[in-house]
């Protein structure tokens, strides 16, 4: 089943500007979809539309195969969803926003209660339940966000960068339970980042939008493998001023220690470190210049 | 429509909207207590001790049941305006947008949060009048139902301002340049028949004058005008506001791009 089906969605914002302009896309149930894009792309615009907070000017939208404008109460019941922004009262604490929020879905108090209480803890915000939510932190802020979007356990959940300013630690045991609610309760994550090294790791299937139009989707490592080149960074032993000539490969001096040399499918790194040896270039460590994914999404968008 | 699920809606915006003004009582509570009583001691006993009786009242007892529902009116638009404008301000209105809580219970909710301020509200300054007079209540029924359809008539007026406002600025405006006028120039004060006819007609056209005066009935038993016309009056715009209310709501104006 589709956790997700788009045609033909458009968007033009009320000073006339089209943000989205033709959005086609389909999730399958228990994906975890990573949408891509650069700033202003319309990402943020999309989901809105689908979480009934923005409307959207044409298109249909539906979701586990009900239809967003005819049958909203069973949209809005299954969607969960953690914003770009913060959006919640900065005078309530924790534990009341998550209360209330479950209480929007029909989830009587006591239940909401013990939820609560367990997505709090998940999200490690337990010790400042009861605190004014304005004095949390900008990464416990966002937490909070998702425990929020947890709490009537929905089978569709959106993430609109929900790592922007969440530190390295809480951010792996964030990936870890996100993952674990997409294995365990099968729920469909619908991911946007600009770490394209999270979306790598993380994501089976990933859309990339540009100029409100999605102009590439299929899965992770079926991109990958179109995607030709690969550079990598080498530092070497010798300084120079000029790029070596190194035959088949295009080389960029981007220190005087250091090189960028991009690797085609073709070509495999023996012959490249062939060719250096001829040169008599000794390379003391190489590394990638950006994880696959980024160079892939950064070819497909300057030329889009 | 699920009722169940909405019920426990509705319960949850009710609690939210009494916890957040009980949380601040000293800016919503005691400043209109103060109020009423700066009232009573001034028009009541001072002023109130020179003029003659109205209606066959003494001056402070004619001019309690006015004090009340001003204090009732203020309040119930004031509560919901601010609430709403600042759930709408600080965007945490998209937790309710988002969920499948229908939009007749999001504006009955907040509603219901209206009246209970005005509720607590008037019976505070209730108690102050008690201080001043032993308010004998007439009719209990007409009093307690005129206090609350104003209430509720109120709170829906206040809900509409928050969805139309897009600054702290816009949600001043009416309670001050509108509201305060119409409820001092709705008879709290004096009875209309003390105006030239002209203003008495012109007084007519304030539907404040009929709630202050069915409130009045209640108590006193005295009221200008009938009562059945005051009811017929403030259920007619209850239903319109309430109406128009939903309608807002339905096509998301000021809430959804
Ligand atoms: N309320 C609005 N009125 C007018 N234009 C808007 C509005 N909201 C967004 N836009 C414009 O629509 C475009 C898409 O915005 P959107 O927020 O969907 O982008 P995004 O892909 O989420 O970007 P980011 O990665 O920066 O979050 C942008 O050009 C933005 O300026
Ligand atoms: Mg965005």
């Amino acid at each position: 089943m589709k956790a997700l089906s788009i045609q033909g969605l458009e968007k033009t914002y009320g000073n006339g500007f089209q943000a989205v302009k033709d959005v086609n896309l389909d999730v399958e149930e228990g994906d975890f979809f990573a949408l891509l894009g650069p700033n202003g792309a319309g990402k943020s615009t999309t989901i809105g539309i689908i979480c009934s907070l923005i409307k959207k000017t044409r298109g249909t939208v539906s979701v586990f195969g009900h239809d967003l404008e005819r049958e909203q109460e069973a949209v809005k019941s299954s969607i969960g969803l953690v914003p770009q922004e913060f959006n919640f009262s900065l005078f309530e604490p924790p534990i009341e926003i998550l209360i209330n929020q479950a209480g929007y879905y029909g989830i009587p108090r006591p239940e909401a209660r013990r939820r609560a209480e367990i997505y709090l803890k998940k999200m490690e915000l337990w010790e400042h339940r009861n605190n004014q939510s304005r004095s949390l932190s900008g990464g416990m802020k966002r937490r909070l966000m998702i425990a929020r979007a947890l709490v009537h356990e929905p089978r569709l959940l959106f993430l609109d960068e929900p790592t922007a300013g969440v530190d390295i630690e809480i951010r792996r045991s964030m990936w870890a339970f996100v993952q674990e609610i997409n294995k365990e309760l099968g729920t469909t994550i619908i991911l946007t980042t600009h770490y394209l090294e999270e979306a790598e790791s993380l994501c089976r299937n990933v859309a990339i939008i540009n100029e409100g139009v999605v102009i590439q989707q299929g899965s992770v490592s079926h991109l990958l493998s179109e995607s030709h080149t690969q550079t990598y960074v080498l530092d070497i032993a010798q300084t120079m001023n000029t790029a070596p000539d190194l035959e088949g490969f295009s080389v960029y001096l981007s220190g005087n220690q250091q090189l960028e040399v991009e690797v085609t499918k073709e070509h495999h790194l023996n012959k490249l470190f062939a060719v250096l040896s001829s040169k008599k270039i000794d390379v003391t460590s190489m590394r990638t210049k950006t994880n696959r994914l980024e160079e892939f999404f950064m070819r497909l968008v300057k030329k889009g | 429509m699920n009722i169940h699920r909405n019920l426990v809606a509705f319960k949850t915006i009710l609690t939210r909207e009494i916890l957040r003004f009980m949380r601040i009582w000293i800016q919503t509570v005691m400043p209109p207590a103060i109020n009423a009583l700066l009232y009573l001691v001034v028009f009541g006993t001072l002023i109130g001790s020179q003029v003659r009786e109205v209606d066959g009242y003494r001056y402070m007892d004619y001019i309690v049941p006015g004090i009340i529902m001003l204090s009732v009116i203020m309040n119930s638009y004031s509560n919901v305006v601010s609430s709403f404008y600042a759930a709408k301000f600080q965007h945490f209105v998209e937790e309710m947008l988002i969920s499948p809580v229908h939009n007749v219970v999001i504006l009955a909710g907040f509603v219901a949060g209206g009246v209970a301020r005005g509720l607590v509200v008037g019976a505070a300054v209730t108690a102050i009048a008690l201080l001043f007079t032993d308010l004998q209540v007439v009719n209990v029924w007409i009093t307690l139902s005129v206090v609350l359809l104003t209430a509720i008539l109120f709170s829906i007026g206040g809900f509409i301002n928050a969805i139309y406002a897009n600054s702290f600025d816009d949600i001043s405006i009416v309670p001050n340049f509108i509201l305060m006028p119409l409820i001092y120039l709705g008879g709290i004060f004096y009875s209309i028949q003390l105006l030239p006819p002209v203003w008495q007609l012109v007084s007519k056209i304030n539907p404040i004058l009929y709630m202050v005066n069915g409130f009045r009935y209640g108590i006193l038993g005295v009221s200008d005008i009938s009562i059945a016309y005051a009811f017929g009056i403030i259920l007619a715009f209850i239903f319109a506001l309430g109406g128009f209310a939903l309608y807002l709501l339905n096509r998301g104006v000021g809430l959804k791009q």
